[in-house]
C-alpha cells in the first residue's frame, strides 16, 4: 500500500468516525489524534522525504487536502454538537407561557373625566377656550344674569343649596356665560368657550338624581352665528362621543336664558332608533338642552344684542356616561368603588 | 296634563294616529310623557244585563245573578255589591278576562255556587279611586240603558279614547287646555280649529242687583262674576263625566263639573260658590287678615298669612283665591244659587300662597303659568250657559265686573333677514308670513318687516326672539340646515394651569392610582379634618341631609369615605387619587369662600395585586407611597429641593409616620399614615394618604428639560457603611456627605439599611454609594480618596458614626 493509499484510507474511515462522535470532548481528542503532531497526516508529510522528488509536490498537495477535509468534517461536527447541546439546554429552559404576567400598577381616569376630556379636546380643536368658574357662586351670575329674576317660576325647576341669600352652590355651569360675556372684548374676535365643572342641586340622591353632578356649558357669540351652526356643533358632539351613526334631532323646549330653546335628542344606542324600552319606543334619547342666547342675557352682560348673538348649550357628562356605558345608578360615580372605577380602562 | 285625542277631534280633522299626533306635538310644541288608552291591559269586559237575581243560600250579602251577556244562555254570576239590582246594565268581566291591576278572572265557585266571571265596580277595571264619582264608590257601576248587551264596555266609559300626557314647559301655559292644544295643532297642520263661542240665555233679573264686587286690582287684575239661580244639583251627564275622569278629575255634580270642564277646555280656572251661604251681598278679593283661618274644600284648615289672597264675604274668607274654594261656601245638593267667579290673579302671589300653604292645585298651577286674559269673560259665559242647560239654572242678566282692563294684542316687529340670520335658513317672505297666519297672529308686511299682532291666547310672546322660536318650531327643526360657526378663527388650547392639572392626573394614574370623584359637601367633622391651614367652614343654610352640610376643606376625608365604602365590600386593595377644590374662609365673617385646587391620594392594601405573592407582605408601606409622591413631584419638575420633614402636628395622622412636604422651603402638603383611631372611626384598614396644594405647585417655577452632554470621562464609586444611632436620619447623613463631598461628588445613594441582630443596641447600619466624576477630565484615585476621606471624617465627627 502506498503512502497515498494509506492516507486515502484514513480519510475515508476517519470521516465516518468523526460523524459518529457524540460529545465535544471526544471530538477534540479525535482532532488531536488525527491532526496533531503525532497524527497520521503529520507522519505522512514527514515521510514525504522518502518519496522521489517529482512525486513530492502532488503528494504534499494530497496530504493537505486530506487534512483540510478532516478538519472541516470535525468543525461541521462540532457545530452540530454545539447546536444539539443548545437545543437541549433550551428544551430544559422551557416555561409555562400560560402562567399570568406580573401585574403592573396602573390607575384609570374616572369615567366622567374621560367624557369631559373628550368634550374638551373636541372643542379645543374647534378653537374654543376652556374656562372654569367658581363652584360657590353669586345669585346674580347663577340666576339673575341668566334671565332668572328672583320671582321667576323657573327657579322652582332647580332646587338650590344656598349659603346665604345671595351666595349659593352653582346649579349650572352657565354662570360662566355671564362672567365671560361681561369680560370678553369682541374687537378681539368671537367668544367661543366651554365651561366644564361640578354643579349642585338640592336633591335626594337616588338612582337618577345626585346632589352633585357635572355639566359642560358651551357658548359661541359673534356677529353671525345661527341655529344651523348649533345643530352642526351638537351633531359633532354626538359623533365624537357616541359614533358617526348617531343622529341628532332638536325639539322645542324652554330655558330662561335661551330663545329659541331646544332639547336635543340622540339616536337611541340601545336599539339604533328602532324603538325599545330604554327610549320609551321613540328611537330617541334626550341628551342636552340648548338654544340661541336670549337677548336679555347679552344685554345684561353689556353686549349689544342687535349686533351680536349666538348659541349656548349645556350637557351632562354624568348622563352621557350613564347612557354610553349602561350605568343604571348615578350614585356609582361618586362612591368610587374600585370595581366600578377600573371598568372603563379601554382606550379608543 | 292629559289631553283627550277624541276631544281634539271635535275641533280639528286629524288624519293621524294618536301616536303620530303625540310625536308631532313633541317635535313642534311640548314634550309628551306618554300616550295611553284607559283600556290598556284590559280584555273581555262586556256589557251585561242582570235579568234576575236571588239570594245566595249560604251568605247574607251575596246574590246569584242571571246575566244576559249577549249569548244564547244566561250566565250565572255571584255578586256581593250592595247596590246590585235586577234590570240594570252592568260591567261584566267574563271568564278569561283581564281587569285592573292585571288580575285575571276565571270561572270560580263562591261558597259552593258557580260564578262565571264577575260584575265590576269602576275601580276594579282600572279607574283610580280618586276619579270614581262618589255615587259609584261603594258598588258596581250601572251602564246607560241603551248600552248594547255583549259589547265591550270601553266606549261607554270613554276608555277607548287615547290620552296624550303633555309635559308643559313654564312658558307654554297656553298648552294647558284643549283649546290651546287645538290652536297649536291647527298651526302645525294648517287647519283652523272649529272653536265654538257660547251664547248665554239670560233671564231678566240683573246680576248686578244681586251681588257687588270689591276687588283689589293689584291682587286680581281681572275679576268677573255671573249668578245662576234655581239650579238643580244632580250628577252630570255621562259624556261630561267621561271628559273629567279621563283628565284625572272626579265628577262631583253638574255645577262643579262645569267649572272643571271649562278649566280643561279653556284653561281658565273658575270657582263656583253657593251664593246662599255667602253673608251679605258684597264679595271681596283682598289680602288675608292676621289670624284668619279657612278650611278649604279638601277639609284642611289653613292658618292664613297676611300675604295670602282670599275671596271673602262681609264676615269671612270663603276661598283661598286662585288655589281652592272654602268648605263654608261649597256647592252641595241643596244649593240653588251659584256665583261663578272667573278671574286672573297675580301669578307670583298665587305661587307664594300655594307654596306657603303647601296646596298645589290645577287652578294654582294655571295661574302660576298665566292664563289668557282675553278669555276670562268667554269662560264665565260658557259656564253659565252650561249650568242653564245641565242644571236647569236661570242665568241672571249681565256679568258683574270687580276689576278689568282692556287686553290688547302684543305687537312685535321682526324682519325676514333677522329670521334667516338667526335660524340659518333661507325662508321666503311668504313662508314666514304663512307661519304667523297659521298661528292665528295678525301680520302686516312692509318691505321685509313683519308687524305681528299676537293675541292674548299666546301671552308668552313679547320680543322678536319669541317669534323666531315660533317660526323655527312650526317650520320644523328638522329642516334647519346643519353648519358650523363661520367667521374669524380662534385658537383653542388648554391654559398652563389646565395642562398641569391634566398632567398631574396622568402621572398619578401611571403610578397606579385610580381617579376618584367624591362629594364636596360633607359633614362638619370631616370638612375640618386633615387641614393644611386654618380656615373657617362654609355651611349650607338649608342642607338636604346630615351627611352633606359643609363644604370640604380637605380632599383626604372624601377619599377615606371611598376607602371605607370599598373595605365594607371586602375590597381591601384601594388606590385612589382625587383632584378637586377645597373651600377656605379666612374668618367666619367671610361670606364667600375662596376655592383652591388640591390633589390628594390614598392607598390601602396592595398597590399591585400579585396573587402569586403573599398579600400581607406586599401591602403598601410609607416608603412605597412616598415613592409615588416623589415621582409625581419629580415629573412636575419644580425648581428646588423636595424635603420631607417629620411632623406630629396633624391630629388625624400617625405621629411617627407623617411628613410635611416642603419645596424650596415652602410648605406644599403632607404625607403619612392615617392615625389608627381615625382609621377605626372611618372603619378602614391601614391607609396611607397625601394631600398637596396643587395651586401652589402650579405657581412654582419649573425646571426646563435641557439636554446635558453625557460625560465621556469615567465615574469612580466608593462605598461606605456606617454604624450610627437609630435617631440619626438618612437626611442628616446625606446633608453631611453633601456638605463635605467635594466638587466632584456627583451623587449619593443609600443602598443598604440594617438594624437587625448582631448590632449593638440602639444602633443601625447605613450604607451608601458615593459617585465621583469630573466632567472635564479623568479623575485619579488619589483625588477621589482625598475627597472620600473628608466625608468619612465628618461623618465620624458630626454624627458619631463608626465607619465599618
Ligand atoms: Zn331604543
Amino acid at each position: 500500500m502506498t503512502l497515498k493509499d494509506q492516507l486515502d484510507k484514513i480519510r475515508q474511515e476517519r470521516k465516518e468516525d468523526i460523524k459518529d462522535v457524540v460529545d465535544l470532548k471526544k471530538l477534540d481528542s479525535l482532532r488531536v489524534e488525527l491532526l496533531g503532531k503525532k497524527g497520521p497526516i503529520t507522519q505522512a508529510l514527514r515521510g514525504m522525504r522518502d518519496l522521489p522528488a517529482d512525486e513530492r509536490p502532488s503528494f504534499g498537495q494530497f496530504a493537505n487536502s486530506v487534512r483540510d477535509e478532516l478538519q472541516s468534517a470535525i468543525e461541521t461536527r462540532r457545530d452540530e454538537l454545539k447546536k444539539d447541546m443548545l437545543n437541549k439546554q433550551l428544551e430544559h429552559e422551557k416555561i409555562d407561557v400560560t402562567l399570568p404576567g406580573k401585574p403592573v400598577a396602573q390607575g384609570q381616569p374616572h369615567v366622567i373625566q374621560q367624557i369631559i376630556d373628550q368634550i374638551e379636546d373636541l372643542f379645543i380643536g374647534m378653537g374654543y377656550q376652556v374656562l372654569s368658574g367658581p363652584e360657590v357662586e353669586e345669585d346674580k351670575y347663577n340666576f339673575e344674569m341668566m334671565n332668572l329674576p328672583k320671582d321667576h317660576p323657573a327657579r322652582d325647576m332647580q332646587d338650590t343649596f344656598y349659603i346665604t341669600k345671595e351666595i349659593l352652590m352653582r346649579t349650572q355651569t352657565s354662570p360662566m356665560q355671564a362672567r365671560t360675556l361681561e369680560k370678553h372684548d369682541f374687537s378681539q374676535g368671537p367668544l367661543k368657550m366651554i365651561s366644564p365643572g361640578v354643579v349642585y342641586r338640592r336633591d335626594t340622591d337616588d338612582p337618577t338624581h345626585s346632589h352633585q353632578f357635572h355639566q359642560v356649558e358651551g357658548i359661541v357669540i359673534d356677529k353671525h352665528i345661527t341655529m344651523a351652526d348649533l345643530k352642526g356643533t351638537l351633531e359633532l358632539v354626538a359623533h365624537e362621543l357616541f359614533g358617526d351613526r348617531f343622529d341628532i334631532r332638536l325639539r322645542p323646549s324652554y330655558f330662561p336664558f335661551t330663545e329659541p330653546s331646544v332639547e336635543a335628542d340622540i339616536t337611541c344606542f340601545n336599539c339604533g332608533g328602532k324603538g325599545c324600552a330604554v327610549c320609551k319606543y321613540t328611537g330617541w334619547i334626550e341628551v342636552l338642552g340648548a338654544g340661541m342666547v336670549h337677548p336679555n342675557v347679552l344685554e345684561m352682560a353689556g353686549v349689544d344684542a342687535e349686533v351680536y348673538g349666538g348659541f349656548a348649550f349645556g350637557l351632562g357628562p354624568d348622563r352621557f356616561a350613564m347612557l354610553k356605558y349602561g350605568v343604571d345608578d348615578i350614585r356609582n360615580f361618586y362612591l368610587n368603588d374600585i370595581r366600578f372605577l377600573t371598568q372603563f380602562s379601554k382606550k379608543g | 296634563m292629559k289631553i283627550s285625542y277624541s276631544w281634539l277631534q271635535e275641533y280639528l280633522d286629524l288624519q293621524v294616529s294618536p301616536k303620530d299626533l303625540a310625536e308631532k306635538i313633541e317635535r313642534s310644541s311640548v314634550e309628551v310623557d306618554s300616550v295611553t288608552q284607559p283600556s290598556d291591559g284590559l280584555k273581555k269586559i262586556v256589557v251585561g244585563k242582570i235579568v234576575s237575581m236571588e239570594s245566595h243560600p249560604d251568605s247574607d250579602h251575596l246574590k246569584i245573578c242571571s246575566v244576559d251577556i249577549g249569548e244564547d244562555e244566561l250566565s250565572q254570576i255571584v255578586c256581593g255589591a250592595p247596590n246590585v239590582a235586577a234590570d240594570k246594565k252592568v260591567i261584566v268581566a267574563l271568564p278569561g278576562s283581564r281587569i285592573g291591576d292585571n288580575v285575571k278572572i276565571k270561572r270560580s265557585k263562591m261558597r259552593g255556587v258557580v260564578s262565571n266571571g264577575m260584575i265590576c265596580a269602576l275601580d276594579e277595571i282600572g279607574f283610580s279611586k280618586d276619579v270614581v264619582p262618589k255615587e259609584w264608590a261603594d258598588g258596581i257601576y250601572f251602564l246607560p240603558d241603551d248600552a248594547k248587551i255583549g259589547d265591550p264596555v270601553f266606549p261607554y266609559l270613554g276608555m277607548d279614547d287615547h290620552l296624550i300626557d303633555v309635559d308643559v314647559t313654564p312658558n307654554r301655559g297656553d298648552m294647558l287646555s284643549v283649546y290651546g292644544v287645538a290652536r297649536d295643532l291647527g298651526a302645525i297642520y294648517g287647519q283652523t280649529p272649529k272653536l265654538n263661542h257660547p251664547k248665554v240665555e239670560e233671564v231678566a233679573t240683573s246680576a248686578a242687583d244681586k251681588v257687588a264686587l270689591d276687588v283689589d286690582k293689584d291682587l286680581a287684575p281681572i275679576y268677573k262674576m255671573r249668578i245662576v239661580e234655581n239650579v238643580k244639583i244632580q250628577p252630570s251627564p255621562v259624556w261630561l263625566q267621561i271628559k273629567l275622569w279621563n283628565a284625572g278629575m272626579r265628577p262631583i255634580n253638574n255645577v262643579v263639573d262645569v267649572t272643571n270642564y271649562i278649566l280643561l277646555k279653556y284653561g281658565q280656572p273658575l270657582h263656583a260658590f253657593d251664593y246662599g251661604k255667602v253673608s251679605g251681598s258684597t264679595i271681596k278679593a283682598r289680602y288675608a287678615q292676621k289670624g284668619e283661618k279657612l278650611t278649604t274644600l279638601d277639609e284642611a284648615e289653613h292658618e292664613l298669612n297676611e300675604k295670602d289672597i282670599v275671596i271673602a264675604d262681609d264676615q269671612k274668607p270663603i276661598a283661598l283665591a286662585g288655589v281652592m274654594g272654602g268648605l263654608n261656601s261649597e256647592i252641595d245638593d241643596q244649593t240653588t244659587t251659584v256665583a261663578i267667579e272667573s278671574a286672573v290673579f297675580t301669578p307670583t302671589l298665587i305661587r307664594k300662597t300655594a307654596q306657603r300653604q303647601n296646596l298645589h292645585t290645577d287652578a294654582s298651577q294655571h295661574f302660576e303659568r298665566g292664563v289668557d286674559r282675553g278669555g276670562v269673560e268667554e269662560a264665565v259665559n260658557a259656564a253659565a250657559q252650561m249650568m242653564h242647560e245641565l242644571a236647569d239654572g236661570d242665568v241672571l242678566k249681565g256679568i258683574v265686573t270687580g276689576s278689568s282692563y282692556d287686553v290688547k294684542d302684543a305687537v312685535v316687529e321682526v324682519t325676514l333677514s333677522r329670521v334667516n340670520h338667526v335660524l340659518g335658513t333661507e325662508l321666503t317672505l311668504d313662508q314666514v308670513e304663512d307661519i304667523f297666519k297659521r298661528l292665528g297672529f295678525g301680520v302686516q308686511v312692509d318691505g321685509e318687516t313683519y308687524t305681528v299682532s299676537v293675541p292674548s291666547t299666546r301671552w308668552d310672546i313679547h320680543i322678536p326672539a319669541d317669534l323666531l322660536e315660533e317660526v323655527a318650531r312650526i317650520y320644523g327643526y328638522d329642516k334647519i340646515p346643519v353648519t358650523l360657526p363661520s367667521g374669524p378663527t380662534t385658537v383653542g388650547a388648554l391654559t398652563e394651569k389646565q395642562k398641569l392639572i391634566r398632567d398631574s392626573r396622568h402621572v398619578l394614574e401611571a403610578l397606579g392610582l385610580n381617579q376618584a370623584i367624591s362629594y364636596a359637601l360633607t359633614t362638619q367633622t370631616k370638612a375640618n379634618q386633615f387641614m393644611m391651614r386654618e380656615s373657617s367652614e362654609t355651611e349650607l343654610s338649608w342642607p338636604m341631609t346630615a351627611d352633606h352640610t359643609t363644604l370640604r376643606m380637605n380632599l383626604i376625608s372624601g377619599l377615606l369615605d371611598d376607602v371605607a365604602y370599598n373595605n365594607a365590600r371586602r375590597v381591601k386593595d384601594v388606590a385612589l387619587y382625587e383632584q378637586g377644590r377645597v373651600f377656605y374662609k379666612d374668618s367666619a365673617d367671610q361670606v364667600r369662600p375662596s376655592e383652591h385646587e388640591h390633589i390628594a391620594g390614598a392607598v390601602s392594601g396592595q398597590l399591585v395585586v400579585d396573587p402569586l405573592k403573599n398579600a400581607k407582605h406586599n401591602a403598601v408601606d410609607f416608603y412605597q407611597f412616598k415613592g409615588i409622591v416623589e415621582q409625581y413631584l419629580d415629573n412636575l419638575a419644580i425648581k428646588g429641593d423636595v424635603e420631607f420633614v417629620a411632623t406630629n402636628r396633624y391630629p388625624e395622622m400617625h405621629p411617627g409616620r407623617t411628613a410635611d412636604i416642603n419645596i424650596h422651603g415652602h410648605y406644599v402638603g403632607f404625607i403619612g399614615e392615617v392615625h389608627p383611631t381615625i382609621a377605626e372611626a372611618y372603619k378602614i384598614n391601614q391607609t396611607y394618604v397625601f394631600e398637596l396644594d396643587l395651586d401652589a405647585l402650579i405657581e412654582m417655577p419649573k425646571d426646563m428639560n435641557q439636554f446635558e452632554p453625557i460625560s465621556k470621562y469615567p465615574v469612580i464609586t466608593r462605598d461606605v457603611a456606617l454604624l450610627v444611632d437609630k435617631s440619626v436620619t438618612n437626611a442628616q447623613v446625606l446633608a453631611q456627605i453633601q456638605k463635605k463631598g467635594g466638587a466632584y461628588l456627583k451623587s449619593v445613594e443609600l443602598f443598604d439599611i440594617y438594624d437587625g441582630k448582631n448590632l449593638p443596641g440602639g444602633k443601625q447600619s447605613l450604607a451608601y454609594t458615593l459617585t465621583y466624576q469630573n466632567p472635564n477630565a479623568t479623575l485619579t484615585d488619589d483625588e477621589v480618596n482625598q475627597a472620600f476621606e473628608k466625608v468619612q471624617k465628618t461623618l465620624t465627627s458630626e454624627l458619631g458614626a463608626q465607619i465599618r
